[in-house]
């Protein structure tokens, strides 16, 4: 099934309106916001667009810092981590698509440490679904979904982006 | 194999290398390995080149596993060069000194894997001066080793073929394009033959060998490379020089009358960078032998890439060592 372009349209404002009164409660002027890849990186690039943050954001990763590379291995299409700017002192905004088992935000938190010690760190996701495997929750959600154990949901983009659940 | 003796034949190696698209078996050859292989390691090499630029060098992909440089043969560069992609990628590392090991007081080759792998070591980094020997090293190791060669004899040096090709890369993104010499002792290099067998699965057009006639191997041209003995012509409107010392430990006889005159005919000396394309550089696998190959003005000028060379093969090792090792096995 897909969303419309409309339907994800309207996650996105979602989450752009929470992260908005976020920063506002916490007086958090300067974050630094980090996509993962490659549907955080996206989205990230559209909350940095539409809320005048300067340059692009930081994107990462997780691929070097995964917890089954004993299984599977290492992918070489890995895009490369790109923290352009010191991450020490600054509340860090997390985009991601989708918060599933939360082992990529294990592994994206851990790489964000090897950056540096933020002050904190705010997990945005446009969509959690069932399947948490961890103790991690987002702070900003879009939606919260429940699905099959045989369906996943992406995000498809850049332009226009999408979600889809799909078979796994 | 001896470099008279060119082979094109695809052996048992090439079964035995590849598991699966994310996956190496073991790392000893160039020559039998896909295209679309070599530049999936230099992607992922490209990655790991980032690693180097963190406050905190270091993934932690290989945590857990131990890897073993076994050296058989001085080595510096390599040697120390491997010891930190593993180290950056969080492996254990071992630097077993064959000189002063237990092989001098009469162990076997067979033994000292026999106890390594009894230490549940995952991984050997094999230098040798017998061709061959890191393959005979891979055959006989367990199931869950891999072997790397970080080179093996007149054979082969795989890893630092890749780095020169990553180096490559940096200047030019297509390799279909350029025009590479090879200038020196081909006979008796073993990056040659890599970096040969490289560039001709990249689709590289123009590959020259330069040297006097002694240290040219016959056969060459069936390798895929266009023989020179004159420098000049041979360099003239390459892209990418790559030089190379000569290999006195591997010599039983002369090839050459004096280094004076070598340094005339086939040292790149300042005068010759202006026979090169406007965008060439110039490499070298070093050790630099200055005043021999290459005078000092060219190893520390515009055009020499030869120190980044150095730093790109800790990226390119990191994303061999990762390519290569083998899953958990559940009898560990």
């Amino acid at each position: 099934m897909k969303y419309s372009k409309e339907q994800t349209q309207a996650l996105l404002q979602k989450i752009e309106n929470s992260l908005r009164d976020h920063l506002l409660k916490n007086q958090i002027l300067d974050p630094i916001i980090i996509g993962v890849h490659t549907g955080g990186v996206w989205i990230a690039e559209w909350i940095q667009k539409r809320m005048n943050f300067d340059g692009k954001p930081a994107s990462l990763n997780i691929s070097f810092y995964r917890d089954d590379f004993s299984k599977v291995g290492v992918n070489p299409k890995v895009e490369p981590t790109d923290m352009p700017v010191s991450i020490d002192d600054k509340h860090i905004i997390l985009v991601d698509d989708v918060l599933f088992t939360g082992r990529t935000t294990r592994a994206a938190i851990n790489e964000i440490f090897d950056f540096g010690r933020p002050l904190s760190v705010t997990l945005v996701v446009l969509v959690e679904r069932n399947g948490k495997e961890l103790p991690i929750s987002a702070d900003i959600v879009g939606e919260k979904l429940e699905l099959a154990n045989d369906k996943n949901i992406k995000l498809e983009g850049p332009d226009p982006l999408f979600l889809e659940i799909i078979d796994k | 194999m001896e470099p008279n003796d060119i082979n094109l034949e695809k052996g048992e190696l090439a079964e035995n290398d590849i598991v699966s698209q994310k996956r190496l078996r073991h790392f000893l050859d160039i020559e039998y390995l896909s295209q679309p292989l070599l530049l999936d390691i230099l992607d992922l090499a490209e990655s790991f080149a980032g690693v180097s630029g963190q406050p905190v060098k270091k993934v932690p992909l290989l945590r857990g596993k131990t890897i073993v440089n076994l050296f058989f043969e001085a080595s510096t560069r390599t040697r120390t060069t491997f010891e930190l992609a593993a180290k950056r990628l969080s492996a254990d590392f071992l630097n077993i000194n064959v000189d002063f090991s237990a092989t001098k007081k009469g162990e076997t080759l067979l033994d000292t894997l026999r106890n390594l792998e009894a230490m549940h070591c995952d991984m050997f980094i094999v230098r040798h001066p017998l061709s061959g020997a890191a393959e005979f090293i891979s055959k006989n190791v367990s199931q869950n080793i891999s072997v790397i060669n970080a080179g093996d004899g007149r054979h082969a040096h795989p890893t630092q073929a890749m780095l020169d090709i990553f180096t490559i890369r940096k200047y030019f993104k297509d390799f279909k394009k350029i025009k590479v010499a090879i200038v020196g002792d081909i006979l008796h290099s073993r990056v040659a033959r890599s970096l040969i067998h490289a560039l001709r699965i990249l689709e590289v057009p123009d590959i020259r060998v330069i040297g006097p006639k002694t240290l040219l191997p016959s056969g060459i041209e069936r390798m895929g490379a266009t023989p020179y003995v004159d420098m000049d012509e041979g360099i003239k409107n390459c892209n990418v020089v790559i030089m190379l010392r000569l290999q006195n430990e591997r010599m039983d006889s002369s090839f050459i009358p004096d280094e004076n005159e070598y340094y005339n005919l086939y040292g790149f000396t300042p005068r010759r960078q202006e026979l090169l394309a406007k965008n060439g550089i110039i490499m070298h696998p070093g050790p630099v032998n200055r005043g021999v190959e290459i005078s000092s003005e060219v190893a520390d000028g515009d055009r020499s890439v030869i120190l980044q060379q150095v730093s790109n093969g800790i990226a390119v090792r990191m994303a061999i060592l990762s390519l290569s090792m083998q899953p958990q096995q559940d009898n560990k």
